[in-house]
Formats: structure tokens, C-alpha cells, sequence
């Protein structure tokens, strides 16, 4: 089976967001970039399938050349192929154009299998599993916590809403992992020394049958206007516990009259 | 919280994409696997076995050698490893040391083609667990005087004497034992000494202070019947067990950096957020600020050391003098900071909530094995005088 994982080049989940000038973006200085943590799911879990059935991996992202990082990574962890369409250039671009363009790439490549995480950290869309599956005319199944192999098909454990859902997917399908699929592995210092070796395909939009203009700017059908970070927390309010009658007295009148949460 | 590392002076520049990614596959695994272990393990004075599978997984063992599957890391990749290894815990990069340095590295060096193919992929694949055997308790900075002894008896060697302080000794599957051929006066051999072999023993060490999530052992040696084809047929005398030791002190030498980097990057956030005096952290103050100055220059000079010696090491040109400087240099760079951390941290610098009095317990063991800190200002001094002050063993 031909499996394609596409993965996100994302701000560390650690990574203290500044905003930057202009309030519609944030700094990427200082950043640390790291595939998106449920992509690694993914990636776990086409790497397993084709551990077991045979088959290749290929790892696609949509991003700028920093994200060959990231490819890299894949590869060092058992990809065999990288793809990245450069996103040099094309300034803001939507969900909807991510998906395009991804499915541009994804359509002149052989697949079965198509994986992704359910969501990117960072902007949390989670809108680009079904849209790629759509563009795709393939069938998708989103927050998969386990999956079990049939022949042309394959059966997808869901965590629901106070139940299990099991819904079986005919293949070619798309997969959107989350936590719970798998353990992602590490890579190993021999899978990075190979991946030194291996080339990472460079492709532009108009590779993956996209025209720029209308994916890009005023084309995107979803814009970011204004970006803003939390409201500083307060200060920890403590109560004097030395009289426990008292202070019980008082941490009531306080939820009450000043969180309001009774 | 992961770790970003400490570059004062973007050293991060000098190196190549794939020693960065060898650092940073490291440095995941000490944040995600070890530091949330670790603390536990060197308070119950346990080394945590259950690592060993993941780090062969990500082929931490033998990482220099490019044959047996194995990955042949350049120096600096292989010594950001160990640095990273550190920043976890001492006991950790001993363990790989060990491993590598000192058991797979002479096997692959001096071996037999059959050795090499029983014992090489075996160890990297963390099955079996080696050590080695050199230090004796009347014989430690002096190892030239060692007593145990290998006599021939038809096929087979008679082993008879101890070793003492052991890395992984009672928990190796084989034990590389450098002993003298004949009597006290022959020449140094290694013997591949296997567990359960009769008449070998490996008892521990009790109430170590230091080095606490490694195992230390004795190994002793009653007539033990060692086969001849368990003799590294490829080197005879010191050299042998001189040579490994270089490797191993070459890691050292980043390992060393990782502890200062643990224990700098610590007190750093600490003395941020602890305030004194008027609601000001600490590190508003000047007195904690010239350490933070001193801790800060000490571990840059040495990365600069470490990354020379790398490319010195790639290059073929380092030699043993060159390893003792770095060794001494940044083992102590460890100490002090371990030392000044632990004063930034006040109380809480004596407790284990926080990584800084392990890092200073450790680093006392780090600063005495592979030569101490002594025994290599001595190194240097006959190197720049070219007059021994002492009779060292040479390799
Ligand atoms: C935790 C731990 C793990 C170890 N693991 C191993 C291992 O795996 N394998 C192994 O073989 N060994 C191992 N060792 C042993 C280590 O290598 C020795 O402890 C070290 O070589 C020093 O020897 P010693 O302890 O006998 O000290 P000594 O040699 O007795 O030295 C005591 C002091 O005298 C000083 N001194 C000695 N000679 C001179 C001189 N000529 N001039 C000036 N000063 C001098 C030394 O610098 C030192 O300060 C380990 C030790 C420790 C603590
Ligand atoms: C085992 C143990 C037993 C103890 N027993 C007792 C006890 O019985 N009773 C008791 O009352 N206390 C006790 N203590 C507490 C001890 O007195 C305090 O730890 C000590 O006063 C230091 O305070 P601190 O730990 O809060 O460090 P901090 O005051 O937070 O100091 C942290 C660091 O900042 C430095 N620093 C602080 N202010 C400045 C400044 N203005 N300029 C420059 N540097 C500064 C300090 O020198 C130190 O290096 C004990 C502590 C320990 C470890």
C-alpha cells in the first residue's frame, strides 16, 4: 500500500506566542518548529502499516523551506519519499488552498491510504481532513484512536461522546489521527544519517495544478483580520486559612460575590 | 518543558543539519523519557534498565561505527549526544560510554572477526550489556601495576584477581578484563569474561553518594577458565585499555558540558522567578549575576573546546594530551557550576525537586574516573614541558 502522511510545520507547543507588528501574524522569531504533534500520529501509523503490509510512505507538506526540516525528520524516521510544496511567495493562504494544494500534490501520486492529524496545533482549523477527502472524492474518517486492517477497507475506532464509534472505511480513504492511535517512535541516528541522503522534491503550486491567485490573498476565503493574545491571568487571590470557619465563610462570599461561578 | 539549549555565542552556526538533528532526536528523549524518571531513580540508587531498548532502538550504542548496521555518526554529532545524555543525568551517558566507548569500540578495534559478529550487533541492539574492567583497588590512577593475573592452561586462560568500580558490572552480560599474561610482570591482554562463567563475581558497590542511577561493581576473578577465543587477539599492553579510555574521555568532555548546561539553565529559571529583597528576583542582584556571568562564559569556552576537539578527533589529529586538557576543562566547568547553581537555589538547592544536587553528587564521580582531574593536569604538564612528573602509563 502507498501511504501519504501530510504533516504541518508548526510553533512548538511550548513556544511563547508574540504578536507581530501588524497584529495579523505572529512572530516567527525565536520560534521553535516541530511537525505538528498529531501528525505524528500519522506518520506512526502509516509507518507501522507499512512495516507490517509493505508498501512506501510519503510525507507531504505545504509550507516554506524550514519545513524541509520537518520532512527530514519523517524521512529520518522511516519515510521514504518528502515532498513539499513551497510556500514562498504566496502570502496568506486559507484552509480551503492548503487543501488544493495538498490534493493537487496527493492526486498525481500514487495512494491508498492518506493520513493526516486531526488538527494542526497552532490554528486548530480542524476543517483539513474532510476538505482534502472531498477534493479527493475519497471517503474520510477524522479522530481515530485505533485501527484495525481488512482487505480494501479498514475499520476506525472513534471516541465519542460517552460511547465508541466503529466505522469501516473503504480504501483508498483518508485517515485524520489523534492522540491515542499510537506512540509515535523516535527517529533513529541511522534513519537520520539516511535521510541526509535522500532529496526532498521541491514542487510550486503550479506542480500540483494550482494557480496562485487563487489560493493566495485576496482569493482566500478565510482571512485573518486581528490576532490577540489571552488576558494576562490575575494574581492568585489567597485566603488566610489560620481560622478554617472564617475562611470557608470567605472563600464562599468570594465565589459568589466575585467570581460569580455560585 | 523541553530544553533550548545554551549558545551564547551562536555556536549553533558551526554545526552541520545532521549533527543538529542527531542533538535534537537526544535531547527529546533525556526531556520526554528521562527527566520525568530520573530524580526517582538516583534517589532509590536504581539505574533504569527500561531505557536500555529505546536508546538501542535509536541507536545510541556503537553510533560511531559505520559497519554492522550501525549508523558511523561523525565525532561531533556522536559528542552532542553525550552531551545531551549528561544534561539528563551522569549515570545515563556513562552507560552509553561505556557501552561504546569502552566495550564495543575495543571489540570492533581489536576483535576477532567471530568476537565482532557475536558481540557487536548484541550490544547495539542493548541484548546484551557490557563493561569494562581495568581499575583495581590498590590500582586506580596507576594501572600499569595491576595484579590480575591470566595464566594459560592448554586452550583455556586461568583468571585470578579483582576489579573494582565497575560501571555496569553487575548488570554486564560480558566484561571486558584487561589482566597481565603469566605474572604480574607480563603484558596487559583483554579477556572477554562472560556472566555465569564459574568462579566470576560482581557484587555492588553500596552507599555511593554519587553516580547513584548507574550501577558500580566489583568483578572478582577465582580461577575462572576463560577460552583462548576470548582473548582481543589485536592489541597487547596498556595501549589497549589507554586507547578506549581516550574515546571514552572524548565524550566526557561534551558530557561535561551537559551537566553544566542542566544545572546553569535550573538555577537561571529559578533565580528569574525567586524573589528577595523589595519583590526582586534574585537575578537582579549583582552578586548572583557575576555567577550567571562566569557559569555562562565557562560552558561557552568549553563548547568552543569540545567542537574543536571534534573536528580534531574527524580529522585525525587529535592526540591523547589534547582529549586530557578538554576532559579537565570541562568536567570542571560541571563542577563549578554545579556548585554555584546549587547557592542560587538556596535550600532548594539541597533537595530533589530540582536537578542540581544530583548534577553536583555526579559530577564528583565524572571528575575522578577516566583520570582525574590530577592525573591530567599532569598529562599536560609533561605535554607543554615534555618532562614527566610522574610515570605515566603512555599509549
Ligand atoms: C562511579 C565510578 C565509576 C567507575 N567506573 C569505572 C569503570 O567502568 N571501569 C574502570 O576500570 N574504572 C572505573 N572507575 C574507576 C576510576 O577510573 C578510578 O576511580 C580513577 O582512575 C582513580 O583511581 P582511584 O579511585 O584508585 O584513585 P587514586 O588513583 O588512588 O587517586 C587518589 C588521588 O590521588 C591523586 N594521585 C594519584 N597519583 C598521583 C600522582 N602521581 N600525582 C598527583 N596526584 C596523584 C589522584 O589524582 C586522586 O586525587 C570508576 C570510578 C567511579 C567513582
Ligand atoms: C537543611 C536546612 C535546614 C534549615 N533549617 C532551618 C531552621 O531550622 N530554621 C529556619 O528558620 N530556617 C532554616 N533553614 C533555612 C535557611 O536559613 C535558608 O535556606 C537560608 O536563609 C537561605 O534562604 P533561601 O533558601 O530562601 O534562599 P534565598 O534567600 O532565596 O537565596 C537564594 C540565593 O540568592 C542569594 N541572594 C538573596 N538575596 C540576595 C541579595 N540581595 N544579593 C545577592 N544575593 C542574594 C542567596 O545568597 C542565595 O544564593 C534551613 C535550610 C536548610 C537547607
Amino acid at each position: 500500500m502507498n501511504h501519504i502522511v501530510c504533516i504541518a510545520y508548526v510553533p512548538d507547543t511550548e513556544t511563547k506566542i508574540r504578536i507581530a507588528a501588524g497584529g495579523v501574524s505572529i512572530d516567527e522569531a525565536d520560534v521553535k518548529w516541530i511537525v505538528s504533534p498529531y501528525d505524528e500520529y500519522a506518520l506512526e501509523g502509516a509507518l507501522q502499516m507499512k512495516e507490517a503490509k509493505g508498501g512506501t510512505v510519503t510525507a507531504l507538506t505545504f509550507g516554506p523551506a524550514r519545513a524541509d526540516t520537518g520532512l527530514r525528520e519523517c524521512l529520518a524516521r522511516g519515510a521514504d519519499d518528502a515532498i513539499r510544496i513551497a510556500s514562498e511567495g504566496l502570502g496568506e493562504v486559507d484552509s480551503l488552498g492548503v487543501a488544493r494544494l495538498l490534493a493537487g500534490a496527493i492526486k498525481a501520486l500514487p495512494h491508498d491510504v492518506v493520513w493526516m492529524g486531526n488538527k494542526g496545533v497552532g490554528t486548530d482549523a480542524q476543517v483539513l481532513v474532510p476538505m482534502l477527502a472531498e477534493l479527493l472524492d475519497l471517503p474520510h474518517v477524522n479522530l481515530v484512536t485505533k485501527l484495525e486492517w481488512k482487505d480494501g477497507a479498514v475499520l476506525a475506532y472513534r471516541e465519542i461522546e460517552g460511547a465508541r464509534e466503529i466505522v469501516e472505511m473503504p480504501l483508498p480513504g483518508v485517515i485524520g489521527a489523534t492522540k491515542g492511535l499510537n506512540e509515535p517512535r523516535y527517529a533513529s541516528l541511522k534513519g537520520i544519517m539516511a535521510a541526509k541522503k535522500k532529496a526532498i522534491a521541491v514542487k510550486t503550486p503550479a506542480d500540483a495544478g494550482v494557480d496562485p491567485v487563487t489560493v493566495a490573498g485576496e482569493a482566500a476565503h478565510v482571512r485573518w483580520t486581528k490576532l490577540e493574545l489571552p488576558p494576562a491571568r490575575q494574581a492568585v487571590k489567597l485566603v488566610p486559612g489560620d481560622d478554617p470557619a472564617k475562611a470557608a465563610t470567605e472563600l464562599l462570599r468570594l465565589l459568589r460575590d466575585e467570581a460569580k461561578v455560585l | 518543558m523541553s530544553f533550548s539549549g545554551v549558545d551564547f555565542l551562536g555556536i549553533e552556526d558551526m554545526l552541520s543539519e545532521d549533527e543538529r538533528a542527531v542533538r535534537d532526536l537526544v535531547r527529546a528523549f533525556v526531556d520526554e523519557d528521562v527527566l520525568p524518571i530520573i530524580e526517582e531513580c538516583a534517589y532509590e540508587g536504581r539505574f533504569p534498565v527500561e531505557l536500555v531498548p529505546k536508546m538501542a532502538a535509536m541507536n545510541l550504542f556503537g553510533s560511531t561505527i559505520s559497519e554492522y548496521g550501525l549508523p558511523g555518526l561523525n565525532s561531533v554529532a556522536y559528542g552532542l549526544m553525550a552531551q545531551e545524555l549528561e544534561r539528563g543525568d551522569s549515570g545515563l551517558r556513562s552507560f552509553v560510554s561505556v557501552q561504546s566507548s569502552l566495550v564495543m569500540y575495543p571489540i570492533y578495534t581489536y576483535g576477532s572477526k567471530e568476537q565482532k559478529d557475536r558481540w557487536i550487533p548484541a550490544l547495539a541492539r542493548g541484548e546484551s550489556i557490557g563493561c569494562f574492567g581495568l581499575t583495581e583497588p590498590d590500582f586506580g590512577s596507576n594501572p600499569a601495576g595491576m595484579r590480575t593475573v591470566a595464566k594459560r592452561d592448554g586452550n583455556d586462560w586461568i583468571l585470578n584477581g579483582a576489579k573494582s568500580w565497575i560501571t555496569n558490572g553487575s548488570i554486564a552480560d560480558v566484561a571486558l578484563v584487561w589482566a597481565k599474561v603469566g605474572d604480574v610482570n607480563g603484558p596487559v591482554r583483554g579477556f572477554l569474561v562472560e556472566r555465569g562463567m564459574k568462579g566470576f563475581t560482581a557484587p555492588e558497590h553500596r552507599m555511593k553518594m554519587s553516580l547513584r542511577a548507574s550501577v558500580t561493581s566489583q568483578l572478582v576473578f577465582e580461577d575462572v577458565r576463560v577460552p583462548a577465543a576470548s582473548v582481543l587477539p589485536g592489541v597487547e599492553g596498556l595501549k589497549g585499555p589507554l586507547s578506549c579510555l581516550t574515546q571514552a574521555r572524548y565524550g566526557i568532555s561534551w558530557g561535561g558540558l551537559g551537566s553544566a548546561m542542566a544545572t546553569y539553565t535550573c538555577a537561571l529559571d529559578y533565580a528569574k522567578s525567586r524573589k528577595q529583597f523589595k519583590d526582586r528576583p534574585i537575578a537582579s542582584h549583582q552578586l548572583v549575576q557575576a555567577k550567571f556571568a562566569f557559569m555562562i562564559t565557562e560552558i561557552t569556552k568549553g563548547q568552543l573546546l569540545a567542537l574543536r576537539l571534534g573536528r580534531m578527533r574527524d580529522a585525525g589529529t587529535m592526540k591523547p594530551e589534547h582529549v586530557s586538557m578538554v576532559k579537565r576543562n570541562n568536567v570542571w566547568v560541571a563542577r563549578e557550576c554545579a556548585k554555584l547553581a546549587r547557592e542560587i537555589l538556596g535550600a532548594n538547592g539541597i533537595v530533589g525537586e530540582y536537578p542540581v544536587f544530583r548534577h553536583l553528587a555526579n559530577i564528583e564521580s565524572v571528575f575522578t574516573y577516566e583520570g582525574t582531574h590530577d592525573i591530567h593536569t599532569l598529562v599536560l604538564g609533561q605535554a607543554v614541558t615534555g618532562i614527566p612528573s610522574y610515570n605515566p602509563p603512555m599509549e
